[in-house]
């Protein structure tokens, strides 16, 4: 479903990516982890089709993004580090807006269901800029997965949310697995992670230092592998 | 590097013609060709004046097929390209617009008038100020590349429209009472005196283009020095 | 989904947000209102000047307070992350250009429709000026401005210089509008006809073909890394 093929991305003199190569099936949630500056919020915008590598390919369900990027953005659904919402609009209106900007025309009924499967039934009126960091995040959520994308990316999407939310996330993203969808999570959560993952990717100074299944890490070896910027044998 | 910062036996050969053009260049106009008859010896600026213009107006032409090059290609050879021929090009055009007021103060009595081509000129040369200070302000390497290459091409689609619009606005103006004279019956030294002028300014900016492109390489290949040991 | 769908999102989008906020709309008014006023003070109120220069003095207000909100429709949107946000979806990258030009478009003829009355009256303008004429050199117009300028602010928001370099960028590249329009609004206000001033049209419209289309082709090597 994901695939990316010798991903490099440089920023003037700095190399935020050296050559990373990932792949990750239908019902796979692959954790990234990796410490800060490791290069995961740019893999996560160069899969997202936001920025493009400065070489390097990447397949999203089958669409190569250079080539079909409509069709692979249609099949994917993004939360970044920002929301993207528009703070003077409603939690309805920005809804609507990116429903038709996914080509969807969703009746208010649908949206309003939309929004309370988030927990945000009763402020769908109100503009975004009166929300919580954390009712924000639950809305980007109900923005992401509108279009019932069959990949999922996530990039530090527990920032701000609630115990209830969180675990409302965790549910989210087991159920979009079990039922045959991709998840890419980035969290700085390594025991969370961890704990929801079923694979692994651990990503330092732009390089993939280690995968395999998540059982086979411990949030011990993750850490350490942070620090010595190498894979570590397991005890 | 040394290979790099040194001039190659083209570039000697190169500069060695240019030296020789100039020199004709200015004998052709000086000596070579007659004086004009009504404006007298401050006519022969205009051998100079044209030549820059033409060769500003090619330079601009080079920023703007490099600049397609670029986005077509994204290869960085094309970006130094158009940025090392837009400076050059700035260089040319104003020349232009300081040799124009020149030749037009004693002659016309003035020293700037509306005239469509020198009015042209100066929105031209606007532009490409604008373009130098694009670049200056983009920021990283790419993202300078991709807009300047945007606005190299904008800007070039902009200058037939802004000269339609100028002369537009004259030929609707009453005609100003100093023109008349100019390039009407150009004795034939006059028209071999100008090409010549063009020929040596040609030379000159094919020198110059390259030796701006070295030091832009240069200039990127301490940088990617800077990025091998940062890796 | 259709290529119209996603302008009209785009479009429908920034007008509720301007409608919501009114930012743009308000400073651009005050700001289109203080340059005719403080022009005013340039000349002999009713002497003759007043008829030759007021098309100058009309445009200038126009195209300067336009700026403002040219300078904003890309500047909140990467403000708030939006632009990365807008390129998620599964749209042609210039539909969003489309949908600004339209956006801006429509702030700044609205601005135009309320002052024009007020300079009207402030500069004692005789009532026999030709309407439909003018109407249609202020659409052609303003489109011409705004499809370069809305081109060129994704990029000047998108640099060090921010707001500061579009003015630089933008006007000598708008010159011929700026030219025509002030041209042909003279002729327009004096009552004449438009065939008197239709080689300035047929220049406004080739301009503004020109620039959507060589904007709309070159947007996407703007807003992508
Ligand atoms: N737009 C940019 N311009 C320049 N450098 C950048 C840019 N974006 C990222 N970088 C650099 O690329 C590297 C990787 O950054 P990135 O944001 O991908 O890290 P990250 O793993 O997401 O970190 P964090 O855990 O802090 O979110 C960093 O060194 C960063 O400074
Ligand atoms: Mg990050």
């Amino acid at each position: 479903m994901i695939q990316a093929k010798g991903l490099t991305k440089i920023y003037g003199t700095r190399y935020a990516l050296r050559g990373v190569d990932l792949e990750a099936e239908a019902g796979e949630i692959l954790g990234v982890f990796g410490p800060n500056g490791a290069g995961k919020s740019t893999l996560v915008r160069i899969l997202a089709g936001q920025a493009k590598p400065s070489s390097g390919s990447v397949t999203l369900c089958g669409h190569p993004l250079a080539t079909e990027a409509a069709q692979a953005r249609a099949c994917t659904g993004v939360v970044g580090h920002l929301t993207y919402l528009y703070d003077d609009l409603t939690a309805v209106e920005n809804l609507r807006f990116f429903a038709r900007m996914f080509g969807l025309h969703l009746k208010e009924p649908e949206l309003l269901e939309r929004l309370s499967r988030v927990g945000l039934r009763g402020r769908e009126h109100e503009p975004v800029r009166h929300f919580s960091r954390g009712m924000q995040q639950r809305l980007a959520l109900a923005r992401a997965t509108l279009h019932n994308p069959r990949v999922l990316i996530l990039d530090e999407p527990y920032t701000g949310l609630d115990r209830q939310a969180s675990l409302f996330l965790d549910n989210l993203v087991r159920d979009f697995a079990r039922e045959g969808g991709t998840v890419l999570l980035v969290t700085h959560d390594v025991d969370h992670g961890l704990n929801i993952a079923t694979r692994v990717l651990l990503l330092v100074s732009g390089r993939v230092v280690d995968q395999g299944p998540a059982d086979a890490f411990s949030a011990q070896t993750i850490v350490t592998a942070y620090e010595t910027g190498r894979k570590v044998p397991q005890a | 590097m040394q290979k790099n910062v040194r001039l190659s036996p083209a570039d000697w050969i190169l500069w060695g013609l240019t030296s020789v053009a100039i020199a004709v260049a200015l004998y052709a106009a000086f000596l070579y060709a007659p004086t004009e008859r009504t404006m007298g010896d401050i006519q022969r600026i205009f051998y100079f004046h044209v030549a820059s213009a033409w060769i500003g107006f090619l330079a601009f032409f080079v920023v703007f097929v490099a600049s397609i090059a670029y986005l077509a290609t994204k290869a960085i050879k094309w970006d130094i390209l158009a940025a090392s021929s837009a400076e050059i090009g700035v260089v040319f055009s104003t020349l232009v617009l300081l040799t124009g007021p020149l030749w037009a103060r004693p002659v016309w009595n003035t020293y700037w008038t509306w005239d469509p081509r020198l009015t042209s000129f100066l929105i031209l040369w606007l532009i490409y100020i604008a373009y130098l200070m694009l670049r200056a302000y983009a920021g990283e390497e790419e993202k300078s590349a991709r807009f300047a290459a945007v606005f190299g091409i904008i800007g070039f689609l902009d200058v037939p429209i802004v000269y339609a619009s100028i002369r537009l606005w004259r030929t609707l103006h009453p005609k100003p009472v100093i023109a008349g004279g100019g390039s009407s019956g150009l004795a034939p030294q006059m028209l071999t005196s100008l090409f010549i002028a063009l020929g040596a300014f040609l030379v000159l900016y094919i020198a110059l283009l390259r030796l701006r492109i070295r030091l832009e390489k240069v200039n990127r290949a301490v940088r990617q020095l800077h990025l091998e040991i940062n890796r | 989904m259709s290529y119209f769908a996603g302008i009209a999102a785009v479009y429908w989008k920034d007008v509720l947000l301007e409608f919501r906020t009114r930012q743009s709309l308000s400073t651009m008014f005050t700001f289109c209102l203080t340059i005719v006023i403080i022009f005013n003070f340039v000349f002999e109120p009713g002497s003759p000047a007043v008829l030759e220069v007021s098309p100058g003095v009309l445009w200038a207000a126009f195209t300067f307070s336009g700026l403002l909100g040219i300078s904003r429709s890309f500047s909140f949107e990467i403000d708030r992350g939006g632009l990365q946000g807008l390129l998620l979806c599964p749209v042609e990258r210039s539909t969003i250009y489309f949908g600004k030009v339209l956006g801006n478009a429509t702030f700044m003829l609205l601005i135009e429709a309320v002052t024009f009355p007020i300079f009207v009256v402030f500069y004692n303008l005789p009532p026999n000026m030709n309407l439909l004429g003018l109407v249609l050199v202020f659409v052609l117009g303003t489109l011409g401005f705004v499809a370069v300028g809305t081109l060129l602010s994704a990029i000047s928001a998108n640099t060090k210089a921010r707001e500061v370099l579009l003015p630089v960028l933008l006007f000598p590249v708008a010159v011929p509008v700026l030219v025509a329009t002030v041209k042909s609004t003279g002729p327009l206000l004096r009552g004449e006809d438009l065939a008197q001033v239709a080689s300035w049209v047929k220049l406004l419209l080739a301009f503004d073909l020109l620039f959507l289309a060589a904007s709309s082709l070159t947007f996407e090597f703007i807003v992508e890394e």
